[in-house]
């Protein structure tokens, strides 16, 4: 049977119905979204990713690039706790650095906002995407953004850094760059030395023109003065960050390496219980735990703001295709959209062409 | 069938394209009228002269509706994805010299890299609620450059022409554009960031990738490429 889009339409849609018998209500936000509230999460990247179009009266919309930002919108508006939602529709994303992929496609997913367990809820998501996806030959990979976000917080230096580092946790260079400037690594540019030696280095500056003022400047002068007077990160913290972003095994001996980790940095000790919990979750779900492997640093490179849990399901033996169902935890989406509510969610998408591509192939 | 050259209309990148030709024998002529869009070639048979908006030349390049054309790096880079698979660059002319790059207020004495421009950025954004505006027409290159460094918390904003002045009427607070000399910058109190160079332009002879060809016009190419000796 030769894939179009009615097969796969139906393809989503019969994935929708499976997870509508899981317990999920169906949601089905429009295509087109306001932009302001995409720009505000994504910055201007996502304008390299997601097709802009705009109007005279409502200004810039969006083609939605996905569902999450749009169900997470209307759950914190209007949902009852705790609640399941689950969509299929097409998405829209651009592909110029990547014309052979496709532009526009099918997503089916599966989201669940629900406080009581998030070990509980991580696994039935996980559980239930790699049930859809039947008995085709796969690979899985999880990760867990919340173990580095933990031993970001953990590390002995000031909270500027420690949120500057938070910050570029999605940015691994500029994670980096900033990592070796705060422990001393890196050499101080010339510039900002002849800065922090002058005593008034606003004083016979150049005209002052647009928004940023002069108590801008100063204060990060300021901040720049604090940030000489720190003492740098030390190698061991920095060894210990290293240490945890190059775990990449199979989950029971990841989990083994993190708690070894913990006793040097214990702020990360909760986090690893987190994963602990989960990892009994999973196992409690059928999910062969042994085998599946865990990436500290899986999930990021990726802009989907997520923030625990994370993970992808990849056709075994074609690196050549993009994930076949991806996913993760985003409690500080709901966060940001919540305007001062807040609940942990988890969710994850499925991409029906492709399933039925690879399942008519083989 | 005739080879397609394409080569900016006006002024000094048009002058300077026609100087280049004719220092490897091939004279180039706009027509008598000088309102009309016209021109002749002379020094080489079945090669016809289209004159073009610079800023034209690129698209109709990978449109195969010019053979080969003359324009900015800056230009093919920014308005191509995938430049490379569209066209081929043939010979840089050496002439029509510009950088791309950011510029910020020259008092932000405390901003002079990109690692500066990010941290500005991220509290200007939370002091005034909206992000850091950076005034440009090179959307493309300058998006990829910020995503590439890791730069965080800016907002693009269009601007045609004048776009040093948009800092001066707060319709931006930093501006990425062309600069040849650094004198605008300076006289609109702008500086350079030391690593905020986005890519170094100049004037380059193009061959499109999409354009056909027959037999005779593969003969035409070979003979102008030897002419201007590129292989």
């Amino acid at each position: 049977m030769a894939v179009t889009r009615s097969t796969i339409r139906d393809e989503a849609l019969r994935l929708r119905a499976l997870f509508e018998a899981a317990g999920a209500q169906v949601m089905d936000p429009p295509v087109l979204q306001p932009a302001g509230i995409l720009l505000d999460l994504y910055g201007e990247d996502i304008r390299a990713r997601a097709y802009v179009t705009s109007d005279a009266v409502r200004g810039e919309q969006m083609l939605r690039p996905d569902f999450t930002v749009p169900v997470v919108q209307t759950h914190m508006a209007h949902g009852a706790e705790p609640a399941r939602y689950t969509y299929a529709g097409e998405v829209f994303r651009r592909q110029e650095d990547f014309p052979d992929r496709d532009n526009e496609y099918f997503q089916t997913g599966y989201e669940v906002f629900d406080r009581a367990d998030p070990a509980a809820a991580d696994a039935e998501v996980f559980a239930l995407i790699r049930e859809a996806l039947g008995d085709l030959p796969l690979r899985a990979a999880t990760g867990d953004i919340g173990i580095l976000a933990a031993a970001v917080e953990g590390l002995e230096t000031t909270s500027a850094r420690k949120a500057a580092l938070r910050r570029h946790i999605w940015r691994p260079r500029r994670f980096r760059a900033l990592l070796d400037r705060y422990a001393g690594r890196a050499p101080v540019p010339e510039t900002r030395s002849a800065l922090l030696a002058s005593a008034d280095p606003l004083a016979d500056c150049a005209p002052l023109i647009g928004l940023r003022d002069r108590t801008e400047i100063a204060a990060r002068v300021e901040a720049l003065r604090a940030d000489a007077a720190a003492p740098p990160i030390s190698e061991n913290e920095v060894a210990l960050l290293d240490a945890i972003l190059s775990v990449r095994e199979t989950l029971p001996f990841a989990l083994e390496h993190l708690r070894d980790i913990s006793v040097d940095m214990p702020a990360i000790a909760p986090a690893v219980a987190r994963l602990e919990a989960r990892v009994d979750a999973l196992a409690a779900r059928g999910i062969p735990v042994d085998t599946l492997e865990f990436e500290a640093s899986f999930g990021r490179t990726s802009m989907e703001y997520y923030d625990g849990f994370v993970f992808g399901f990849y056709a075994a033996g074609r690196s050549d295709l993009p994930p076949l169902a991806t996913g993760g935890r985003y409690d500080a989406l709901t966060r940001v959209l919540g305007q001062g509510a807040e609940i942990p969610a988890v969710g994850g998408v499925i991409r029906p062409g492709l399933l039925l591509g690879l399942r008519t192939a083989s | 069938m005739t080879i397609k050259l394409g080569v900016p209309s006006k002024g000094r990148l048009m002058e300077k394209s026609f100087e280049w030709f004719a220092a490897r024998g091939i004279t180039l002529s706009r027509s008598a009228s000088e309102r009309e869009y016209a021109g002749a070639v002379e020094g080489i048979a079945d090669v016809e002269l289209v004159l073009l908006s610079a800023a034209e030349i690129p698209r109709e390049l990978a449109a195969g509706r010019i053979h080969l054309g003359v324009t900015g790096t800056d230009l093919v880079r920014e308005k191509l994805g995938q430049w490379d698979q569209q066209v081929q660059e043939l010979a840089e002319l050496g002439f029509g010299h510009a950088d791309l790059i950011i510029a910020v207020p020259a008092a932000w004495v405390d901003v002079d890299t990109l690692d500066d421009l990010d941290a500005a950025a991220a509290a200007f954004r939370a002091r005034h609620g909206f992000r850091l505006r950076i005034a440009t027409k090179y959307h493309r290159l300058v998006r990829d450059f910020l995503r590439a460094s890791g730069v965080a918390d800016y907002a693009l904003v269009d601007s045609q022409g004048a776009t040093e002045g948009t800092v001066k009427f707060e319709t931006a607070e930093a501006v990425a554009d062309i600069t040849s000399t650094g004198e605008t910058l300076r006289a609109n109190h702008l500086k350079l960031l030391q690593d905020g160079l986005i890519l170094r332009s100049q004037a380059t002879l193009y061959r499109s990738r999409a354009a056909a060809l027959s037999d005779a016009d593969r003969d035409t190419l070979k003979q102008l490429c030897q002419m201007i000796e590129v292989d």
